[in-house]
C-alpha cells in the first residue's frame, strides 16, 4: 500500500555536506520510534537548488518546503506534520526569508515557486509525436478561438495587450510586427519561424520544438490568420535532427487532422507550412539573411529598411518570429493578453527561458518570470557554483552580449535592465564562470566565434572583428600595451556605427565589457604580464615547491615533453629523495604535472 | 482521419485529458521518459527499453510508457516522470536502465519512492491552475 506522506530530504552535495544524511537518518529513526513508519516514507533526493538555504526537506503531498532543517528538528517534523497533520511553521520557507508568523493554514503559506513554465508548459507532459496529447492539454483551442471568434484586429490587439516582445534577441514588440504586415496590402504574405538558434550554449529553441512542436504550428497559424497569410516556413538548422524529425511528424499529423491545410475547422481559412533546413551559419539567424537563404540565395544580410514585415520573403510582407515568441502565443490567446501581462516587469512581460551552462551545479533549461534576479537563477535554481568555487561572472546574450559581474547579481532581468547593465538578453544563453575562468580568454572565444561567422560582406565587421581578436591574442601572449585598450575602443566604435547588420554592430560587445567591468584583470595582463585566473599559458610559469616535493617523480612520468627532472642535489632534510624541477624552456604548460602531484607541490605562478 | 470540426476537437481534448490525468486506483500508471536530445544522449533510449522489458517480465499490464520532450534537467538526465494512483506525481533523475528496473519493482509494484533519484518539480502546471 502506498504511504500517506513522503518526506524528501535533499542529499545533493551542497546540502549533504550540510548534514542532509544525518537528517535523513534521524527522520527514519523518529518515524520508526513514533510508530508511523507505515505512514511516511523518507527518501533522499537530488539537489533542490537553494543550497544556501539547505538542508531542505520537502513533505508531500502538501508540498511543504522546509529550509535550514537540523537533525534535531526531525522529531517535531514527524510529530507535528506527519502525525498531527500540522505544518511546522518556523521551518517553512518564506519569501525574503523573514520568519513572520503565519497561521498555519495551507492556503496562506506562499510555497516557493521556482519556475513558471509557459513556453515549456508541455515538456514533461505530452508525447511530442502525438497530436492528440497536445490537444488533450488545450492544444489547438487557441487556434479554434482565433479562427472562429476573433477578427485579425482582435488577435493583434490581444498580442498588444500581452506586451509580448520578441525572444530572438532584440525584444521588438510582436504586435507591431504583426500589425505592419497586416496593414501592408498584398495578395501573398508569409509567416516565418526563426529556429536557427546559433548562439553558443543556447538550446532553448531546440528543446521547445523537440518537446512541443505543435505549439509552434498552432502559433504560426494564428499569426497567419492575423496578417492574412496562407503559407509559412520554419527555418531550422539541419544539425537539429531530432527537432526536425518531430516537427515533420507534427506537420504531417496536423495536416491529417486538418489543423493545417485547406479550410481549417470549416472556416474557409487555409494555411500550410514548409520546413527549410539551414546549414548552420550563425548569420543566417539574422532575419534578412534567413529570408535570403529560404529564397535559395546566399545567406547574407540586407540593409533594413525595408523591414521584412513590409517587404520580406520574395518581396512580400513577412512576419518573422523566434520559436519562443511563438510558443507564448497560444497561451496568450487562450488565457488572454492581460493574464500574460500580469507576469513580468513593466516593460518586459511574461517569462524567459534560459539555458544555464558553465560552472553551475544544476545546468539545464529554466523558465522564469521576467524580472527574476540573476542571483535567483544562478543560486536558487541553479544551485550555485560547482565544486564550491567562487562565482566570478555570467555571460548573457551570446557573442553579441556582455559579461555581468557580482554587482549585477541582484538586477531583475528583463530586456532593458540587461542592456543598462552592459549586456543584453539575446536568445537566452547564460554561461556561468567561476574564479578559474579568465575573462580575456572568454572574450577571445566570443570574438573568435564572431570573426568566424562574419559573412564578409561589409568591411567593418570583416576587418574590425579580426583586428580586435588580434589585439586580444597579443594581450593573452603577454605582449599587450596600454595603447591597445584605446585601439579596441576605437575599432568598436567604428564597427558599431558602420556595420551592415547586428552581427558586426555587436561583435565588439564582449570586448567592451572586458574594458568596462574587468579593467583590473585586463591591466594585470597588459602591465604585470600576469593572468590572475591562471588560464593564459604565456603568462604562466609552472614550478615545483622544493620543500614539499617528496621526489616521487610522478610528475616527471606524466610530462609529455620531459621537462621535469630530479634536481642534482642531496635530498632535503627529512626527505628520502631530491626534489624535482621544471625546465621552463621545455614546459608547454599542459598542466599534467599539477594533476599528477598528490602533494599539491606543482604550482602555477 | 477526416478533418476535425470544432466539436471533434473538444471531444478529443476531453477524452485525452481524462486519459492523461486519471489517477483512480484501478486505472493506468504512466511512465513518461524525457527524450529530447540531451536525454537520448544520456541513454534515455536504453531507459525506455528497460521499462518495457521489466514491465513485461513482471507481468504488469496497466502501465503506459511514453516519451516526452526535455524537462530541463540536463545535468541529471535521463529524467522520468511516474504517475501512479495514490502516489505523488514523481520526477526521477539519472534513470539508467538499472534504475528503471528499480522504479518498476519499487515504485510501480512496491508503492515506494526510489531513494536517491527523486527530483523536485520545477514548477506548477499552468494549465491546471
Ligand atoms: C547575427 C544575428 C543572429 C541572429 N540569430 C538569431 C537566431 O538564431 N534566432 C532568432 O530567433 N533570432 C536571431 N536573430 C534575430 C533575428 O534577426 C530577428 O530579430 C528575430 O528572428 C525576430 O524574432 P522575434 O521578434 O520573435 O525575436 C539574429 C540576429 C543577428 C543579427
Ligand atoms: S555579417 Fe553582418 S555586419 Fe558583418
Amino acid at each position: 500500500m502506498a504511504y500517506k506522506n513522503y518526506c524528501l530530504v535533499c542529499a545533493g552535495t551542497g546540502c549533504h555536506a550540510n548534514t542532509g544524511e544525518e537528517i535523513y537518518q534521524e527522520l527514519v529513526k523518529k518515524a520508526r520510534d513514533l510508530g508511523v513508519e507505515k505512514d511516511v516514507q523518507v527518501v533522499k533526493t537530488g539537489c533542490f537548488g537553494f543550497c544556501e538555504k539547505g538542508p531542505i526537506v520537502k513533505i508531500l503531498p502538501e508540498e511543504a518546503f522546509y529550509v535550514h532543517v537540523k537533525p534535531s528538528d526531525a522529531e517535531e517534523l514527524i510529530k507535528e506534520h506527519i502525525i498531527k497533520g500540522r505544518m511546522v511553521n518556523r521551518l517553512l520557507y518564506k519569501e525574503d526569508d523573514k520568519k513572520t508568523d503565519t497561521q498555519g493554514k495551507i492556503d496562506d503559506i506562499k510555497f516557493y515557486q521556482k519556475q513558471l513554465r509557459i513556453v515549456l508548459r508541455n515538456c514533461g507532459f505530452i508525447n511530442p509525436e502525438d497530436i492528440e496529447e497536445y490537444i488533450g492539454r488545450e492544444g489547438y483551442q487557441a487556434l479554434a478561438k482565433a479562427l472562429t471568434d476573433m477578427t485579425p484586429d482582435q488577435i493583434v490587439e490581444e498580442i498588444k495587450k500581452s506586451g509580448l516582445r520578441g525572444r530572438g534577441g532584440a525584444g521588438f514588440p510582436t504586435w507591431m510586427k504583426w500589425n505592419f504586415s497586416k496593414q501592408s496590402s498584398s495578395d501573398v504574405k508569409y509567416v516565418v519561424c526563426n529556429a536557427d538558434e546559433g548562439d553558443p550554449g543556447a538550446y532553448m529553441d531546440r528543446s521547445t520544438i523537440e518537446g512541443d512542436p505543435h505549439s509552434i504550428i498552432e502559433a504560426m497559424t494564428i499569426a497567419a490568420k492575423a496578417i492574412g497569410a496562407s503559407q509559412g516556413f520554419v527555418y531550422i538548422r539541419a544539425e537539429y535532427q531530432l527537432a526536425v524529425q518531430r516537427l515533420e511528424i507534427a506537420t504531417k499529423q496536423a495536416r491529417e487532422y486538418g489543423v493545417l491545410g485547406k479550410d481549417i475547422f470549416g472556416t474557409g481559412f487555409d494555411f500550410d507550412l514548409e520546413i527549410r533546413l539551414g546549414a548552420g551559419a550563425f548569420v543566417c539567424g539574422e532575419e534578412t539573411a534567413l529570408l535570403a537563404s529560404i529564397e535559395g540565395e546566399r545567406g547574407i544580410p540586407k540593409p533594413r529598411p525595408p523591414f521584412p514585415a513590409v517587404k520580406g520573403l520574395w518581396g512580400k510582407p513577412t512576419v518573422i518570429n523566434n520559436v519562443e515568441t511563438y510558443a507564448c502565443v497560444p497561451m496568450i490567446i487562450l488565457k488572454g493578453g492581460e493574464w500574460f501581462a500580469s507576469i513580468g516587469t513593466e516593460k518586459s512581460k511574461g517569462t524567459k527561458v534560459f539555458a544555464l551552462t558553465g560552472k553551475i551545479k544544476n545546468s539545464g533549461l529554466v523558465e522564469v518570470p521576467m524580472g527574476t534576479t540573476l542571483r535567483d537563477i544562478i543560486f536558487a535554481i541553479g544551485g550555485g557554483i560547482k565544486d564550491g568555487k567562487k562565482f566570478k561572472a555570467v555571460q548573457t546574450g551570446g557573442p553579441s552580449g556582455g559579461v555581468l559581474t557580482t554587482e549585477k547579481l541582484d538586477t531583475p532581468i528583463d530586456f532593458d535592465n540587461l542592456v543598462a547593465a552592459g549586456s543584453m538578453m539575446g536568445s537566452g544563453g547564460m554561461i556561468v564562470m567561476d574564479e578559474e575562468d579568465c575573462i580575456v580568454d572568454i572574450v577571445r572565444f566570443y570574438l573568435d566565434f564572431s570573426v568566424d561567422e562574419s559573412c564578409g560582406k561589409c568591411s567593418p565587421c570583416r576587418i574590425g572583428g579580426r583586428k580586435i581578436l588580434n589585439i586580444l591574442d597579443k594581450i593573452a601572449e603577454g605582449k599587450g600595451e596600454m595603447d591597445d585598450i584605446k585601439k579596441i575602443k576605437e575599432i568598436s566604435e567604428a564597427m558599431k556605427r558602420s556595420s551592415l547588420c547586428a552581427l558586426g554592430q555587436t561583435t565588439p560587445n564582449p570586448a567592451l565589457s572586458l574594458i568596462n567591468f574587468f579593467y583590473d584583470e585586463l591591466l594585470a595582463h597588459i602591465q604585470d604580464k600576469k593572468c590572475p585566473a591562471g588560464k593564459c599559458k604565456n603568462l604562466l610559469s609552472f614550478s615545483i615547491v622544493r620543500n614539499t616535493c617528496i621526489g616521487c617523480g610522478l610528475c616527471a612520468k606524466k610530462c609529455p615533453v620531459n621537462a621535469i627532472t630530479a634536481e642534482d642535489c642531496e635530498p632535503l632534510p627529512g626527505k628520502k629523495k631530491p626534489p624535482f624541477v621544471i625546465d621552463g624552456k621545455k614546459c608547454i604548460k599542459c598542466g599534467e604535472c599539477i594533476a599528477a602531484c598528490k602533494f599539491k607541490s606543482v604550482v602555477k605562478l | 482521419m477526416s478533418k476535425l470540426t470544432l466539436a471533434d476537437l473538444k471531444k478529443i481534448r476531453d477524452e485525452k485529458n481524462k486519459e492523461m490525468t486519471r489517477r483512480d486506483a484501478d486505472k493506468e500508471i504512466q511512465v513518461v521518459v524525457g527524450m529530447g536530445t540531451c536525454g537520448i544522449a544520456s541513454g534515455a533510449k536504453e531507459t525506455f527499453s528497460a521499462f518495457i522489458d521489466e514491465l513485461d517480465k513482471s507481468h504488469v499490464n496497466d502501465v503506459v510508457v511514453k516519451q516526452t520532450g526535455c524537462m530541463g534537467f540536463c545535468s541529471v538526465e535521463p529524467t522520468v516522470r511516474v504517475i501512479a494512483p495514490e502516489m505523488p506525481d514523481t520526477i526521477y533523475n539519472k534513470v539508467s536502465a538499472e534504475v528503471a528496473r528499480r522504479i518498476v519493482k519499487e515504485h510501480i509494484i512496491g508503492r515506494k519512492l526510489v531513494d536517491d533519484h527523486v527530483f523536485d518539480h520545477p514548477s506548477r502546471d499552468i494549465l491546471t491552475q
